[in-house]
């Protein structure tokens, strides 16, 4: 894109033609917890209805980058701009989509209280949905086909239920802007493929922009124009056959590491010195918690 | 026994005593489904011990007890607000501070000149009817702060505590909710032990949100039985204890177990229930 490319970090592709105001644009951006920098000098600019893949191995920063946009997380240098502003707190044109974490089984809730505090949830006071709040519950509810079991208690749900009631909590204030955090973590595939569906068909109709943080980028790879790969610092934008390949790949673990596509699938595959990482494997299968390590 | 029961009713103790429960018990049935949902019954033991505590060095100092278990739960919730908000360290904070809270609770026992005994034993057992006019003013004005401020929010509040993360996302000030939430929790405790005691504290503030979970999915009507519970457990209680010798805890204690019990053993059916009103 325009950004130009910094010492052991690299934008890959072309300018864009039109000038518009970007959804995201990060300037030279650093985000640092204390002492440890997560990622340094990040340019990066996504246009409105663009499908930003955010990928890379556990801890490179991928959720700190969510959290910079959502304004919980402030940078330590550099500049990033949300929509036009900087970002802030509970900006209503944010839609948040978290990792699929699973409700307590017997927890008093249902789907369709889950969706309603997408609408006032934040909101201080008693919150008891006015008409107009309920209408819109029921039309999110509609659009990701959750109307049949919006009633049931949540914890009794299966994990891709869970997540197609959480996309519609997240849509439910028609944002702009959608901010997926691994939402596809610990479904099976055919789960991923629907709630990919979901997001990708939205971001289509309604033209709107969604950063999806996934470790696996075989499920996005339909929907997403442009992917940035963050590890150990180091990142690299552009589009998936830009950032994924061989070349590219191996620059940004500074180790030998090579990119396979095998039947429409992306492989990445190497061994990195050091930093005991697990580059995304083809992900078929629910891993049990720490296998991958 | 009924007349007996009349007769006890125009006393003024058992009057400051019903309306004490009422206050009492809808405080705990709001805050008990909060303390359910949120983990929070080691946080709930450490607030009423440290407020008998706080008691105890009051009544050392010839002060109201009742203030004196107020300032402890509070002090109490703050130290815990400030070093252990994380949900991974909180429990060993609360432990830190309960252990050295008992510690000076003892010290102000040892300290306490004249009877030993009897003042301390009625924070650990409950004492109810022995409310003055002025403790039950107290007991109003912190119950009315304390509900006033559950409802100003409720509804964040219900978000933080189910979703937390979407809820930061959607600007929710978490930590705030949290530390307000927990001063809340210290009022709560401070007015239910007036009715239990320190010991049988858990009974008001876990047992009506654990009963209401059993009862319903819906959050709105869960805390409506939650307040509900509570409600019928000190009130049973305080009527039941008139007319026979037994304190008044064990029946609240009692009433609000039958309640947990018949809900654990009646959600299968209401269960069945849903699941017939809501299939096609």
């Amino acid at each position: 894109m325009s950004e130009r490319g910094h010492a052991g970090r690299r934008n890959l592709g072309a300018a864009p033609a039109i000038e518009e105001e970007p959804a995201i644009c990060f300037d030279r951006a650093t985000l640092a917890y204390s002492d440890r920098v997560v990622w340094s000098e990040l340019s990066l600019t996504v246009r409105p209805g663009e499908f930003l893949a955010v990928l890379g191995p556990n801890g490179s920063g991928k959720t700190s980058l969510l959290r910079a946009l959502l304004g919980l997380a402030p940078l330590a240098a550099g500049q990033l701009d949300v929509l036009g502003r900087p970002p802030r707190r509970g900006d209503p044109a944010i839609g948040y989509v978290p990792q699929h974490a699973g409700f307590d089984r017997d927890i008093p809730l249902r789907g369709r209280d889950l969706v309603g505090f997408g609408v006032d949830g934040h909101r201080w006071g008693f919150g008891r949905l006015s008409r107009d709040g309920r209408r819109r519950v029921d039309a999110a509810l509609e659009a990701v086909a959750a109307r049949p079991y919006a009633e049931a208690p949540i914890g009794r749900l299966s994990g891709g239920e869970q997540q197609r009631l959480r996309i519609a909590q997240a849509l439910v204030g028609e944002p702009q802007l959608l901010l997926c955090d691994e939402p596809l973590a610990s479904l099976d595939m055919r789960y991923q493929q629907e709630i990919t569906e979901l997001i990708g068909d939205w971001a289509r109709q309604k033209r709107g922009t969604v950063v999806f943080v996934t470790h696996d980028v075989n499920p996005v790879l339909g929907y997403a124009n442009r992917v940035v790969f963050v590890v150990n610092g180091r990142w690299a934008a552009g589009s998936t056959d830009e950032v994924l390949t061989t070349e590219t790949m191996s620059g940004l673990y500074d180790a030998p590491v090579e990119v396979l596509r095998v039947r429409g699938r992306i492989v990445v595959v190497g061994e990195a010195s050091g930093a005991g990482f697990d580059i995304d494997e083809p992900h078929h299968f629910p891993a049990p918690l720490g296998a991958h390590q | 026994m009924i007349d007996q029961l009349i007769h006890m009713l125009g006393y003024e103790f058992v009057q400051n005593a019903l309306v004490a429960g009422v206050l009492v018990a809808v405080v705990a049935g709001l805050v008990s489904r909060f303390v359910v949902a949120r983990n929070m019954s080691f946080a709930v033991h450490a607030l009423a011990e440290v407020g008998f505590t706080g008691s105890a060095g009051f009544i050392l100092i010839g002060l109201s007890p009742v203030l004196g278990l107020l300032t402890g739960s509070m002090l109490t919730a703050l130290f815990i607000g400030a070093l252990g908000l994380r949900i991974r360290e909180r429990d060993s904070v609360v432990g830190v501070i309960m252990a050295f809270g008992l510690g000076l609770g003892v010290l102000f026992i040892t300290l306490y000149p004249r009877y030993s005994g009897e003042a301390f034993a009625i924070l650990l057992t409950g004492a109810i009817t022995t409310v003055s006019r002025g403790d039950l003013m107290l007991l109003a004005a912190v119950a009315a702060v304390t509900i006033v401020g559950l409802g100003v929010m409720y509804r964040p509040l219900t978000f933080a505590t189910v979703d937390p993360l979407v809820a930061e996302a959607r600007g929710v000030p978490v930590r705030l909710v949290s530390i307000l939430f927990l001063l809340m929790l210290a009022a709560a405790v401070a007015e239910a032990v007036q009715i239990v005691g320190v010991l049988m504290i858990l009974t008001l503030l876990i047992t009506p949100g654990a009963t209401a979970e059993r009862l319903t999915a819906q959050p709105g009507l869960a805390t409506v039985a939650s307040v509900g519970i509570a409600l019928l457990a000190t009130l049973g209680g305080i009527l039941l204890a008139l007319v026979t010798a037994v304190p008044v805890s064990f029946y609240v204690t009692t009433v609000a177990f039958v309640c947990y019990l018949a809900a654990r053993a009646g959600s299968p059916l209401l269960e069945s229930l849903g699941a017939r009103r809501s299939a096609p």
